[in-house]
């Protein structure tokens, strides 16, 4: 459903960030990107929704190019991709309310956003999906008022309420303790399972990937150098994505109880 | 680097000795500079007056008190009409200059080479010159009255505003930018949900603050004869009615706390 052909994309410094990524994303899948900081994943990311422009290769979502749209038409597709940020990029001085309104805001025209005048179903809609996430009580709160785990699911409904057919989500986790991390990742997977939604998540846990995805996709210095299933992550793959070190504490251990199992 | 090694020591100075020798002589030259200056200066001066100063301040002293409180009846109409300059001015000034900071700010101006500059241009150029000579101007233009006061303080006012404001544009955080972007928001819907609210409180600081500025700004503008009390003021001085402007100093002091009480608790209420 999404396919990047040859994705290049080289900053005004001279650094490549991507070379020639080639990743093809069917429907309904949940993968894990995961690399060392620094490896393109975010810049990866935002060139699917062209928050940041891609150097030349091409993105497919469906049938549409994103790579050679206008910006009218770049904005109606960025409507079938919901964003999820880590540092939850709510807007701190709205509400709760107005923040999951916000991810309408391309099916509404401009003055009926700016005087909130939202029609009735993208409000049920959204206290539907405040209800879902469990935050129904504080539609009311502004957004700097909520904790971290809070916001990020605020931040999950600002972008289902877009109806996506694609997530894209930057580090959900990185700012929250293991406990919400763990909550959030899943909230996450059940959402886009429930929809049948296709997600691209970039972590840094790679246990939290492992327990989570179907598919993780290694990539190191803007190249793609793993890309299979979970369990497939051995530490030599580790070793080859991140570099030399003891991986044995970083694997989810179910694996080897697993393995065990087996044998 | 001013170290030496005498037998085997390295002794450390502050400066070498060829440059200990430039300082002084540049010492040198500024005090001769001042020495002559200071002569040129005193040979121009009419030091009678100088020594006289004491007396007359004393005179003046004495004929201004005590201020001549009947005249406060003729001075509610010119101190409405200077809070009405400030205030008017403050209003027309912050919409001219909302448009100008986004094209000023570098992350909202559509275009770095040649709008951007234009916008620096209008904000350095109405900030630098004083309200009293833009009412100067003004009134050659549109004839003295309490209008020419407005104008002369919207136009002064907008460099201020515009320039604070779009400090705090370029200061926002970028990602709530982002965020709204990606949901397939356009240009206008990304500033309102993604600019604007970050900058409001920037703007209600900024609005009090350059209110209260005007305040003071607009008492002086009847002197040039653009309305309000500085021109009670001047027709007092005219005919050396010390009592008089004893009185309309105090009247504009008192004008000067109040606003400087509003201010301070608006801007606490929005921090």
């Amino acid at each position: 459903m999404l396919r990047l052909e040859k994705l290049v994309k080289t900053y005004k410094t001279g650094d490549q960030a991507l070379k020639a990524v080639e990743l093809n994303v069917p429907e309904g899948q949940v993968l894990a990107l995961i690399g060392p900081s620094g490896a393109g994943k975010s810049t990866l990311i935002r060139c699917i929704n062209r928050l940041v422009e891609p150097t030349s290769g091409r993105i497919y979502l469906g049938d549409v190019e994103l790579t050679g749209l206008s910006q009218g038409n770049l904005r109606r597709e960025r409507r079938r991709m919901g964003m999820i940020f880590q540092e939850y990029a709510l807007v701190e001085r709205l509400s709760v309310m107005e923040n999951v309104l916000s991810g309408r805001l391309g099916y509404v025209g401009f003055w009926r956003s700016f005087l909130r005048r939202f029609p009735q179903k993208d409000v049920d809609e959204a206290f539907r999906l405040l209800d879902r996430v469990g935050l129904a009580h504080m539609a009311d709160k502004r957004a700097d008022e909520l904790s971290g785990g809070q916001r990020q699911r605020v931040g999950i409904c600002r972008a289902l309420i877009q109806n996506p057919a694609l997530l894209l989500v930057d580090e959900p986790t990185a700012s929250l303790d293991p406990k919400t991390s763990r909550q959030i990742m899943r909230l996450i997977c059940e959402l886009c399972k429930e929809r049948g939604l296709a997600a691209i998540i970039n972590i840094h846990d790679v246990a939290l990937a492992q327990m989570f995805v179907q598919r993780v996709i290694g990539l190191r210095f803007g190249a793609v150098e793993f890309d299979g299933p979970p369990d497939g992550l051995t530490p030599d793959v580790l070793t080859t994505i991140y570099g030399e070190e003891d991986w044995e504490a970083t694997i989810a251990p179910v694996d080897e109880d697993e393995v065990e199992a087996a044998e | 680097m001013p170290v030496e090694e005498i037998k085997g020591q390295k002794i450390w100075q502050r400066r070498s000795g060829r440059e200990s020798l430039a300082h002084w002589v540049m010492w040198l030259i500024g005090v001769a500079v001042f020495a002559y200056c200071w002569q040129q200066i005193s040979a121009s001066t009419t030091w009678f007056f100088v020594w006289d100063a004491p007396r007359i301040a004393d005179d003046i002293w004495t004929r201004a008190t005590p201020p001549r409180w009947e005249y406060i009846t003729q001075l509610g109409k010119p101190i409405w009409d200077t809070l009405n300059i400030a205030t008017l001015g403050t209003i027309f000034s912050l919409i001219l200059a909302v448009p100008v900071a986004f094209l000023a700010a570098h992350n909202t101006t559509p275009s770095r080479f040649f709008i951007r500059p234009i916008a620096l241009l209008i904000i350095v150029s109405t900030r630098s010159i004083n309200s009293l000579i833009w009412a100067l101007l003004l009134i050659a233009i549109i004839g003295p009255g309490v209008f020419a006061g407005v104008i002369a303080i919207a136009i002064r006012s907008i460099g201020f505003c515009a320039k604070l404001l779009y400090e705090a544009i370029e200061e926002i955080d970028q990602t709530q930018v982002e965020a709204i972007t990606a949901t397939g928001a356009s240009r206008w819907q990304v500033m309102a949900y993604g600019i604007v609210p970050q900058i409001l409180p920037a703007f209600a600081g900024i609005a009090v603050f350059r209110w209260d500025i005007n305040i003071r700004e607009s008492t002086v503008l009847g002197l040039v004869g653009a309305g309000g009390i500085g021109l009670q003021l001047s027709s007092s001085l005219n005919v050396l009615a010390w009592p008089q402007v004893s009185l309309i100093l105090l009247v504009i002091l008192a004008a000067v706390v109040i606003s400087e009480w509003v201010s301070a608790k608006v801007r606490g209420a929005i921090i």
